[in-house]
């Protein structure tokens, strides 16, 4: 992954708030004074189908804001691994909900990223939040922003609610962190031969 | 002020709200509905008057009778919005009223679907409507410039007495981009002479807004009138006031490949003249900020200088023919085109310069 600029794909269901992951990367990426851009999809799918949206992060001025390939994909469901593992940059990431999205032959020359972040969200006692387990695993990749950055920018997300939701928010960005931190994902040849029974 | 991350929508919502503008009449469709909704709620506040008309005809005659009346007023919508509201809009370049008109462009032709698209370039040119006028139109690539073009916009309808378009497209719309909010303008609303209720006027005197012209020679001679205002606009962007405003012109100098390309499309431009360079190919990139008055004497500048011209658009081939009109067969203009809602890849573009340029 090259250090200057970082290009993401998020996709899951509609009402997984994958665009609201999205914002939340960029408007973090922003405040730690970086380029950032972020296009939703809009297509008529969205109602009860998938969502995905685009985010880059770029120390430089950003040209294009489209990603055709991506450096990582943070996938929260089945069927986005499908439409977009084999995009990704060879040597990129893809991030994914191993709570819904079981292991299964990926390539070989990504980065695997299992995170449980549904299962994370509903120890929490709120599903709803696994959208930012991953903002905080992805934390730990990025080279663009910190953790630190995340936890301040998040109150300004959620202006007006109440004090248990921000709490339950900030901890699961932590979750993430520190399940990454603490080295519980797999490397990708890794995955790929335990799936492979090597 | 610190920078914001919002959509494009809502950014030239806000802009028009710093500008001075009080008024919108309006219709939603999808990808501009953002826009009304942001003024729907931020209009109010401002003690502005926010109309969600029966229908887009309607929305846009309301914006003919406030902008006669002195008011900086806009409204918006997208491609078959934008059909309905020709009517108006012709009447409106014809009774010389300012307004902003915003089209967040989506595949076409008919209802087409909501994806982003550029196939409106010829309606937006070309008038659209019936009769001889033109409209000044804005391409934004950004969503900052979005915020700026919005404020520029009502500026130079007011200083044209003529309606100005801003170009956008599905993309422009959607996304969010971090953006430096201008300063707030003052605007009075009895500024204006000509306007309808212009107080400093005696009460015998009144003034007419109107584009009706029974007479025949009195319709030649308006229509003489406005052709005049046109030619005086296209003196001032190409080589006046806005000629730097007009165009962004992106390692032109030594260049044996231009590509030209308007909107979110530049943006895209200017990823393949990076990769261009890299590999020793020697691109350039020329990209209309103004696509009425059309930057003709830039490109016939560069004529002169590069080997070869790429037109790239999100339609047919449409910009393409005022790029050839400009480049006057001295040089080979090339077009690359991806339509209905899809938008060319920085790769399939770069295919297309290796064809020109290296073509074994």
């Amino acid at each position: 992954m090259s250090s200057k600029v970082e290009r993401i794909i998020l996709a899951g269901f509609g009402g997984q708030g994958i665009l609201f992951l999205g914002k939340v990367l960029a408007e973090t990426g922003m405040r730690a004074g970086k380029n950032v851009s972020w296009i939703p999809s809009y297509g008529p799918e969205m109602r009860g189908g998938t969502a995905n949206c685009t985010v880059i992060l770029s120390e430089n001025e950003i040209a294009s804001p489209m990603v055709t390939v991506p450096d990582t994909v943070i996938a929260m469901n089945r069927p986005s691994v499908a439409r977009f593992n084999l995009k990704i940059k060879a040597g990129g990431m893809l991030m994914y909900n191993s709570s819904l999205i079981e292991r299964q032959e990926f390539r070989d020359d990504i980065r695997l990223v299992e995170i449980p972040a549904s299962d994370i969200a509903e120890e929490l006692g709120n599903g709803k939040v696994a959208n930012l387990v991953m903002a905080g695993a992805y934390a730990k990749f990025s080279k663009l922003f910190t953790v630190e950055d995340l936890y301040k920018a998040l109150p300004d997300f959620m202006p007006g609610s109440k004090k248990e939701l921000l709490e339950i928010n900030h901890t699961a960005v932590e979750k993430g962190f520190n399940y990454v931190e603490e080295k519980k994902y797999m490397f990708g040849r890794y995955v790929y031969s335990v799936f492979k029974g090597i | 002020m610190a920078k914001v991350l919002m959509k494009g929508n809502e950014a030239i919502g806000e802009a028009a709200v710093l500008a001075g503008c009080r008024y919108y009449f309006g219709y939603p469709i999808t990808p501009q509905s953002e826009l009304p909704a942001y003024l729907s709620k931020r209009l109010p506040q401002v003690d502005g008057v926010f109309v969600q008309a029966e229908s887009e005809v309607a929305a846009i005659n309301m914006v003919y009778g406030a902008g006669s009346a002195g008011a900086r007023v806009m409204t918006s919508s997208s491609s078959p919005g934008i059909s309905l509201k020709q009517e108006g809009i012709s009447y409106i370049a014809g009774a010389e009223v300012p307004c902003l008109i915003v089209n967040v462009v989506r595949g076409g032709p008919g209802l087409g679907n909501i994806a982003p698209a550029q196939s409106d370039y010829w309606q937006a040119t070309r008038g659209g409507g019936h009769g001889d006028y033109r409209t000044l139109v804005l391409a934004p690539n950004s969503v900052q410039e979005m915020a700026d073009m919005t404020i520029e916009g009502f500026e130079l309808a007011d200083r044209f007495r003529n309606p100005v378009l801003l170009l956008s497209d599905g993309v422009l719309g959607q996304m969010m981009e971090p953006v430096n909010l201008p300063e707030p303008r003052d605007y009075d609303v009895n500024s204006k002479k000509w306007a309808l209720g212009y107080p400093g006027k005696d009460k015998a005197e009144r003034n007419l807004c109107s584009s009706i012209f029974l007479d025949v020679e009195e319709l030649e001679e308006h229509n003489w009138h406005l052709y005049q205002k046109y030619q005086v606009m296209t003196d001032l962007f190409s080589e006046g006031q806005y000629k730097d405003f007009a165009v962004e012109e992106h390692l032109c100098d030594d260049a044996e490949i231009i590509l030209v390309g308007y909107g979110i499309i530049s943006r895209i431009l200017k990823t393949v003249v990076e990769k261009c360079r890299k590999r020793g190919i020697k691109a350039g990139l020329l990209r209309p900020k103004v696509l009425w008055p059309f930057p003709t004497k830039a490109i016939q500048r560069l004529a002169d200088k590069a080997a070869n011209f790429l037109c790239v658009e999100m339609s047919c081939g449409q910009m393409v023919e005022d790029v050839k009109l400009a480049v006057n067969g001295k040089k080979p203009v090339y077009f690359f085109g991806r339509t209905g809602g899809t938008i060319p890849s920085d790769f399939e573009i770069l295919n297309e310069v290796d064809k020109i340029v290296r073509p074994d």
